[in-house]
């Protein structure tokens, strides 16, 4: 064997070795650490368990915003067919409206509301995430030109 | 007419970007001396009549031309001239503009550079001009910024807010700069194997370090602009456009090592053409990603699956092309000299394996869920949490060996010298995590560790500094030690902010306080401020402590009505080694609002430490131009 095939061989080794290394972490951290995204249709239909993270969207249900004590807030979620009631403690991002679209990121608790730990809105006023348009078109309530 | 001269010189570049592509390949095919000095011409001709269509573009904007569509769009009468200068890359249309004069620029400096002999540089041109025509193709069809208006409004729509700030004026010049860059070593390395020229990794090296500098400094203003602009404190995350940018980098910084093997020694030549193919590569689809709509991000400026569709096909083209062309040629290189199992090409192939791997991984993190919707429908996202377990790991183990490459030399090292000289800097990183453990809360293993490491990097390079001198002619070795000690600097300002941040959020009114973290915030109410083209209301936050008065703060929502859309403007108060950060909330009853405050330790020292790398690559690029023609090999030669 020359030196030449001896360094491709090592070569190849330690790139086989590395892969081998990254895939295994790829998938040992893909199988408990990937959020799903459901409308609240989805999380109706789904029956999805108290306690398990995900990410809600859809618009804010207007006339469904209210704020309680201290930094709390209560508000609906609705993709037009399904609302879900949510409820968060922090500051809601600046372009929060009532009739516009959100995400937000928590688990359901066992009285069936969605408790969020982040909550995030559109950063335009022309944009509005894929995932909430999906959500708005499966349910039949997206118009074009929207 | 504005519009008209801005289009007409888009459509002249385009004629000139195919001259230049045609001309370039000929003329290296040939070797005739005439299409090669047509290709230069083309090249310097190109980025007249792109930078001219570019200054058509941001007059428009300047003048308030709302009768091309694009302005009219993205601008407003009363928006500072700033932002009205980059306003023009704040949209789609204008920033595929900036695209391509910056890949223009780059055209025009391999022309005048004439790097690498005259037939490489004439196929690298030709390489340049295929691109350049497919990406004015691509404005004219699909993303045309002078398209006109009729009737003309009375007002522009207005920038996006977030994007009125410094950081937007910076950011994307910068990270395209990076970007297109990279597509100048793309051109060497498929004109390598055109002209089946050895040495093009030393011509292509000033672009690769201007690429590289550019991307690191573009990633950190990002990663900056995010940190105060968005308000929620934090500097990275994972998002999948922050992604877009690391992998280039992770893969250009791996090209930089290879590269410098190949150039030495022809160690790993076809590696090398591999890696400059693929960081081009996922810069191209970095700009898919970014641009196509298909991720949810503050960079998608619009949904439109025609553009994704375009820049599809160019991705299939140019990658397709030049792996094919890889294919072909890669097997007749040959081998570099041959190397001991302790030696610098060992250390720098391990540098290249970790480094691809970690690419790997935030790569399938960030196309997985995109796959998978494609195929299933199932939409999921991919978090920290994910990037904590998988390239956290890899990316430690790199940076533990990184101190070794520069003490072993070519072919054969001296793997028990190298480890005698860095005991020192061993000894420090012990310490280090004595101190960190024995004084700090909480206590963890991974903290611990994210010190020793910093300081091991960092002891590293001051040894390296030691022993080589501060001189002139040791610009090479002061630039991986500048490197290497600057990616110590922001590991500590990364475990730092993650370890030890606070964060408190409360209502108050006028008079009221709160704690976080040994401060006292007192809030002393809200009021009304006016600035050019927004309405602000501004905090005013004293802060105490130890019963003393340290500062007054001014956090800011602000009202854009043009654009009809709010902003959060954070305080900060820096003292370098910790951040106390504040932003102000929605109002509630009575003069009452909600204030949110972080202090964030250590956290300047996140984006201090990219300017560090930055500096150690403007040492490597600096020492490049100086010297004219350094040693082929020397051996025990320091590391650029």
């Amino acid at each position: 064997m020359t030196a030449k095939q001896r360094r491709r061989i090592a070569f190849a080794a330690a790139l086989i070795v590395a892969s081998a290394g990254a895939a295994a972490l790829v998938l040992f951290a893909l199988k408990d650490n990937v959020l799903y995204f459901y409308s609240p249709s989805d999380v109706q239909t789904k029956h999805v368990a108290p306690g398990i993270a995900f990410r809600i969207g859809g618009l804010v249900e207007t006339h469904s915003v209210h704020h309680g004590a201290g930094a709390d807030v209560n508000f609906k979620v609705t993709d037009g067919k399904s609302a879900i009631p949510v409820t968060y403690h922090g500051v809601l991002p600046a372009l929060f409206r009532e009739g516009q679209g959100v995400v937000a990121l928590g688990a359901l608790n066992d009285a069936g509301t969605f408790s969020a730990t982040e909550v995030l809105a559109k950063h335009d006023e022309r944009y509005m995430p894929p995932e909430v348009v999906d959500a708005l078109k499966r349910s039949g309530r997206w118009k074009e030109g929207q | 007419m504005t519009g008209e001269i801005g289009q007409l010189a888009l459509c002249l570049a385009l004629a000139l970007a195919l001259v230049l592509a045609i001309s370039g390949i000929g003329g290296a095919r040939l070797g005739a001396a005439g299409a090669q000095a047509i290709a230069s011409s083309s090249a310097a001709g190109m980025l007249v009549f792109i930078g001219l269509a570019f200054g058509a573009l941001t007059y428009a904007s300047i003048v308030s031309d709302f009768s091309i569509l694009n302005v009219a769009q993205n601008s407003h009468t009363l928006k500072p001239l700033i932002y009205k200068i980059s306003g023009v890359w704040g949209n789609h249309e204008g920033s595929m503009l900036l695209w391509v004069l910056v890949l223009a620029l780059y055209t025009a400096a391999i022309a005048f550079s004439r790097r690498g002999g005259a037939r490489l540089t004439s196929a690298a041109l030709g390489v340049m001009g295929m691109l350049a025509a497919a990406f004015i193709l691509f404005i004219l069809f699909t993303s045309n910024p002078f398209l006109r208006l009729d009737p003309v409004p009375f007002e522009g729509a207005g920038l996006n807010p977030l994007l009125q700030d410094f950081g937007l004026a910076v950011h994307p010049p910068m990270l395209y700069a990076g970007y297109v860059g990279l597509s100048a070593s793309f051109a060497y390395a498929a004109a390598a194997l055109i002209t089946q020229e050895r040495d093009w990794a030393r011509a292509a090296r000033p672009f690769m370090l201007t690429a590289w500098i550019a991307l690191t400094l573009g990633i950190a203003l990002g990663s900056w602009w995010a940190y105060y602009e968005l308000g929620w404190g934090g500097f990275w995350f994972w998002d999948p456009v922050e992604n877009a940018s690391l992998m280039p980098w992770l893969v250009a910084t791996a090209l930089l090592h290879s590269a410098l093997a190949t150039e030495r020694t022809g160690a790993f030549r076809s590696w090398s053409l591999l890696l400059a193919i693929a960081a081009f590569s996922l810069s191209l689809i970095g700009t898919f990603l970014v641009r196509s709509g298909v991720l949810s991000s503050v960079h998608s400026f619009a949904n439109d699956p025609e553009r994704g569709f375009f820049i599809l096909v160019l991705i299939g083209g140019a990658v397709g092309g030049a792996l094919a062309l890889f294919a072909w040629r890669a097997p007749s290189l040959d081998g570099g000299a041959s190397f001991e199992p302790a030696s610098r090409e060992t250390a720098l192939l391990l540098n290249n394996v970790f480094l691809a791997a970690a690419a790997a991984t935030v790569f399938v993190g960030t196309l997985y869920p995109l796959a998978l919707d494609a195929l299933t429908g199932t939409k999921i996202s991919v978090g920290p949490p994910y990037f904590a377990i998988t390239f956290a790991p890899i990316f430690i183990a790199l940076l533990i060996l990184v101190p070794f490459g520069p003490r072993l030399a070519w072919r054969k090292g001296d793997l028990p010298a190298a480890l005698r000289t860095l005991a020192p800097a061993l000894g420090i990183a012990l310490v280090a995590a004595a101190v960190i453990l024995a004084f700090t809360a909480p206590r963890t293993l991974a903290g611990c560790g994210a010190f020793a490491v910093a300081a091991w990097l960092i002891g590293a390079s001051a040894i390296e500094v030691r022993e080589r001198g501060l001189g002139a002619f040791q610009a090479g070795a002061l630039a991986s030690a500048l490197a290497h000690a600057g990616l110590g600097v922001t590991l500590i300002g990364i475990a730092g902010t993650t370890l030890w941040r606070s964060e408190a959020l409360e209502v108050l009114g006028p008079g009221e306080s709160m704690n976080i973290a040994g401060y006292t915030l007192r809030f002393d109410g809200v009021k009304g401020a006016h600035g050019p083209n927004y309405d602000a209301a501004r905090a005013t936050v004293t802060v105490l402590s130890g019963g003393w008065t340290i500062a007054v703060m001014h956090p800011e929502k602000r009202v854009f009505p043009a654009e009809g859309q709010d902003t959060v403007e954070t305080a900060i108060r820096t003292t370098i080694v910790s951040d106390l950060y504040l932003a102000l909330g929605d109002q509630r009853e009575q003069g009452r609002w909600i204030l949110r405050a972080y202090v964030n330790p250590l956290a300047p020292l996140i984006w201090l430490g990219a300017l560090v790398m930055a500096l150690g690559g403007f040492a490597a690029l600096w020492n490049r131009l100086r010297v004219a023609r350094p040693a082929s090999v020397a051996v025990a030669a320091p590391a650029e």
